[in-house]
This record gives structure tokens, C-alpha cells and sequence, in this order.
């Protein structure tokens, strides 16, 4: 399993990536800690003709808060967010959730952005982005924010465009009265989910996210409801990400885990807002 | 701006083990091949070339990562360090690696450098770790031959004997 072969761009500047995603489109990749696009690579899942590196761009390191958002650079890896000591104060969803993306030994390099690019439908963090309502800013020679809501449109794709690249993700800070959980099932911590939910909840209702069983993050946003409503709910938004059989658990399986395991997960957002 | 052109091989020049070393590679050579085959470094070895079974891991900048999952062109200017380098002289062992050999941690070895690399750099992180996040951490090694249970107890020896303070000379 080796990569076809491309050409390699050490990128000094933004301009210069925004160049070469001009010029070749869908057949420039960017690579930032490689950790997802390097097995697309080996597998030949990915064949691009030139793949270009961001990750020396010193604007695109940083972790910046304003108390309403934190906007995360396209070269912030998972373990730099980990790490950061303001994380579980100001985004206490993204903090219960990261330990759950791959494994230490990825995270110190995988990317957050990275993630996002990549899109997997049980992915940890396209999951706590659509649950907090966040934004992806893409830049080309042009500037955009997308919600998650519109950017995840389906199995490993986006509404990303050919010369454009993800800048930063801007996720919203806790905000006063919610509580946020997270909870994932899978066969072995650090696979890949089987279900995976993150909730929120708050004065008015609750929001719920399920990763894992439609070919995208899905969220659904409820009053305050309780009891054998809040059954019935979970039961129809289990019924509709349309579960398939696949290796790794039947559809009713997973129907049954997002019955249950978003209960529990909107129950623990509940506790959290107490 | 560096564009290198897949077909040609390119300079790559960083420290390996605290020397400086360059050697040349097409872009798309990964990090291990680039150890193994170019460096003649057969100490990193390569399981599933897809991230997942870590046998490759190494240290890159002073942090664990996979080498099948990295570029050679990636690490130019970066620190890397080798399952060769964690001796402190030749014919010696780190105080991990006997704690390896005390407690049977390997049987065939293949899984066992990369094991070592990521401990290596835990252990440092976290002088005194608790069992379940050491298991949580080996989480991220596939080791088909021991069951994992003498690995935990090596580690946590090792990092018991690194907590004390050196014998005086």
C-alpha cells in the first residue's frame, strides 16, 4: 500500500495555497496532520495530483476565544485543543467528545479541521460542531462561513468547493443554564462509533446529534419533553437516520443504541445544566 | 514557494536521534519506508500501513505518531526520534526497555518498538500514571502475542524506578 504519486507544496503563505486549489481544483488535496488523508493515499482512495501542506503556516495554529466563540486554525492538532487549558471551561462538549477521536498516538497529530474536511459520518467532531450550532470558515480567494447544519452533505462529503480549504472552525462557547453530554458506543475505545450522540440542554428543550448511523451527523432540536414523549421522539429520530446493516452491528442495533443512548446522553446534558 | 515534483527525489534533512541527517525522497515515500529502506533504520517496523496497529510509531517533534501515516517530505526541519535512540549508548537498554525484558513484555517483538516510543513518551508526560490510563493509552497498539498484561506491568515499573531519585555514583 504505497500512494500513487503527486507533487508536494510546502506552503509559506495562505495565498499560496489558495493559488494551487485555484489552479488544479479537485486535484490538489490539502494535508495537514495527514492522519486521515494519509490511509485515503495508501488505499488510493485518494489520487490527487498535488497535495499541499499547511501545516507551517503560523496563522493557522491558533486557538482563539472572544467568549462567545473559540475559533480553531486549520493546523490546531486534536491534542493542542486536548491540551488547551481554557477547553473544558469554555467548550465542555468538545472536551468530553475529543478523548473519544482515535487514538493519543493520532491525536497528536491529526487535525481538528481535519476531521471536519474529512467528514466521516461517525466522526467525534463533525458531530460536536452540528450539536453546537458551529460555523467552518472556507477561504479560496474568497471568504465564507458555513453552519455545520449545511456543510456535512452526505458520506464523506461537503460543501467544500474545489479551490477551497477550511481556515478555521468556530465552535460556540458554553453558554449559562445549558448542559452539554457526550457519549459514544463502539467495540473498543478509540474504533470507530457505532452510535455516537451529543446533546444539549437547555431552558427551552434539548438538542440531540447522532453520529454514526445516517451517512452524516444528524441533529434534532425538542421542547422539554420527558417521559414516553421523549421515547416516541427517540424512537422516530431513530427511525429516520435509516439505519443500515453493515460489519459492524445490525440497523436495529443501532436503532435500539440511539434509543437508548441518547436518552442517556440528554439525560447526563440535564444533570450538567443543574 | 517549494513545489516538489512527484517524479524527481528531494532533499529531506532533519535530526534522527539527535544527529542531523538528510536523505532524498519522492514525495510520496511515507516516513517508514524512508527509515527502513533509504536510512537503513530497520528498528521502526511496518504493520498495516493504515494507522492502525502502531507498530510504526515513532517520535516526531517529541510526540508520539504513526510513520506510515506521515510523509518523509513532512519531517524536514523535525525532530524524530527512533526505537535506535532510546538507549543511552550502544549495548545498553532505557530503563523501559528492561523493564520490557524483566517482565516478558514481548514475545515476538514486532509490536514492541512502537510500544516503546509511545511509552517512552508517556511515561516522561506522566511520571506516575494510573493503570486505567495507561490501558487507555496502549489502546492505540495492536500486540497480538502477550495479552497486553505484561506490557502493563512493565510500564508501570518502569515508571516506578524512573520516579526514583538515581543511586549516588
Amino acid at each position: 500500500m504505497k500512494p500513487a504519486r503527486f507533487d508536494y507544496v510546502r506552503a509559506e503563505t495562505l495565498a499560496q495555497v489558495h493559488a494551487v486549489l485555484a489552479a488544479e481544483g479537485g486535484d490538489a488535496r490539502v494535508i495537514a496532520g495527514g492522519q486521515t488523508l494519509l490511509p485515503m493515499l495508501s488505499m488510493r482512495l485518494a489520487r490527487p495530483k498535488v497535495v499541499v501542506d499547511i501545516m507551517r503556516l503560523p496563522e493557522l495554529a491558533e486557538i482563539a476565544g472572544d467568549g462567545e466563540n473559540i475559533r480553531i486554525g486549520a493546523a490546531v492538532t486534536q491534542q493542542q485543543l486536548l491540551a488547551w487549558p481554557e477547553l473544558a471551561r469554555t467548550v465542555p462538549l468538545l472536551a468530553a467528545a475529543l478523548p473519544w477521536v482515535g487514538h493519543a498516538q493520532t491525536r497528536s497529530r491529526g487535525t481538528v479541521c481535519g476531521s471536519l474536511a474529512h467528514a466521516d459520518p461517525s466522526a467525534e467532531i463533525p458531530l460536536a460542531l452540528l450539536a453546537l450550532e458551529g460555523t467552518l470558515e472556507l477561504s479560496s480567494r474568497r471568504r465564507r462561513r458555513v453552519p455545520a447544519a449545511q456543510f456535512f452533505t452526505g458520506l464523506m462529503s461537503t460543501a467544500r468547493a474545489d479551490d477551497e480549504m477550511i481556515e478555521a472552525a468556530i465552535f460556540p462557547c458554553r453558554r449559562a443554564g445549558h448542559g452539554y453530554a457526550f457519549q459514544e458506543f463502539g467495540r473498543r475505545h478509540g474504533d470507530f462509533a457505532i452510535v455516537a450522540c451529543a446533546a444539549v440542554a437547555h431552558a427551552r428543550g434539548i438538542r440531540l446529534a447522532v453520529g454514526g448511523v445516517a451517512d452524516r451527523p444528524i441533529a434534532r432540536d425538542y421542547s422539554d419533553i420527558d417521559g414516553a414523549a421523549l421515547d416516541d421522539a427517540l424512537d422516530e429520530f431513530a427511525w429516520q437516520l435509516d439505519a443500515r446493516d453493515d460489519l459492524h452491528a445490525t440497523a436495529s442495533y443501532r436503532r435500539g443504541l440511539v434509543r437508548r443512548l441518547g436518552r442517556a446522553t440528554i439525560e447526563e446534558a440535564r444533570r450538567c445544566r443543574a | 514557494m517549494p513545489r516538489l515534483s512527484a517524479e524527481a527525489r528531494h532533499r529531506v534533512a532533519f535530526q534522527l536521534n539527535g544527529r542531523p541527517v538528510a536523505a532524498e525522497a519522492e514525495p510520496r515515500m511515507l516516513l517508514t519506508d524512508f527509515l527502513r529502506h533509504t536510512l537503513g533504520m530497520t528498528g521502526t517496523h511496518v504493520g498495516c500501513e493504515h494507522g492502525v496497529c502502531g507498530a510504526c510509531t515513532v517520535q516526531i517533534d517529541g510526540v508520539p505518531a504513526r510513520a506510515c501515516l506521515t510523509l518523509a517530505v513532512q519531517i524536514e526541519g523535525a525532530q524524530v526520534r527512533t526505537v535506535e535512540g532510546l538507549g543511552p549508548e550502544p549495548g545498553r537498554l532505557s530503563v523501559l526497555q528492561e523493564a520490557f525484558r524483566r517482565h516478558h513484555a514481548l514475545q515476538c517483538g514486532f509490536c514492541t518498538a512502537g510500544i516503546l516510543m509511545s511509552l517512552d513518551y508517556y511515561l516522561r508526560a506522566n511520571p506516575d500514571p494510573g493503570e486505567a490510563a495507561l490501558r487507555e493509552f496502549l489502546g492505540g497498539h495492536l500486540c497480538r502475542c502477550t495479552g497486553y498484561v505484561p506490557i502493563l506491568a512493565a510500564a508501570l515499573d518502569a515508571a516506578r524506578r524512573l520516579r526514583e531519585p538515581p543511586p549516588h555514583a
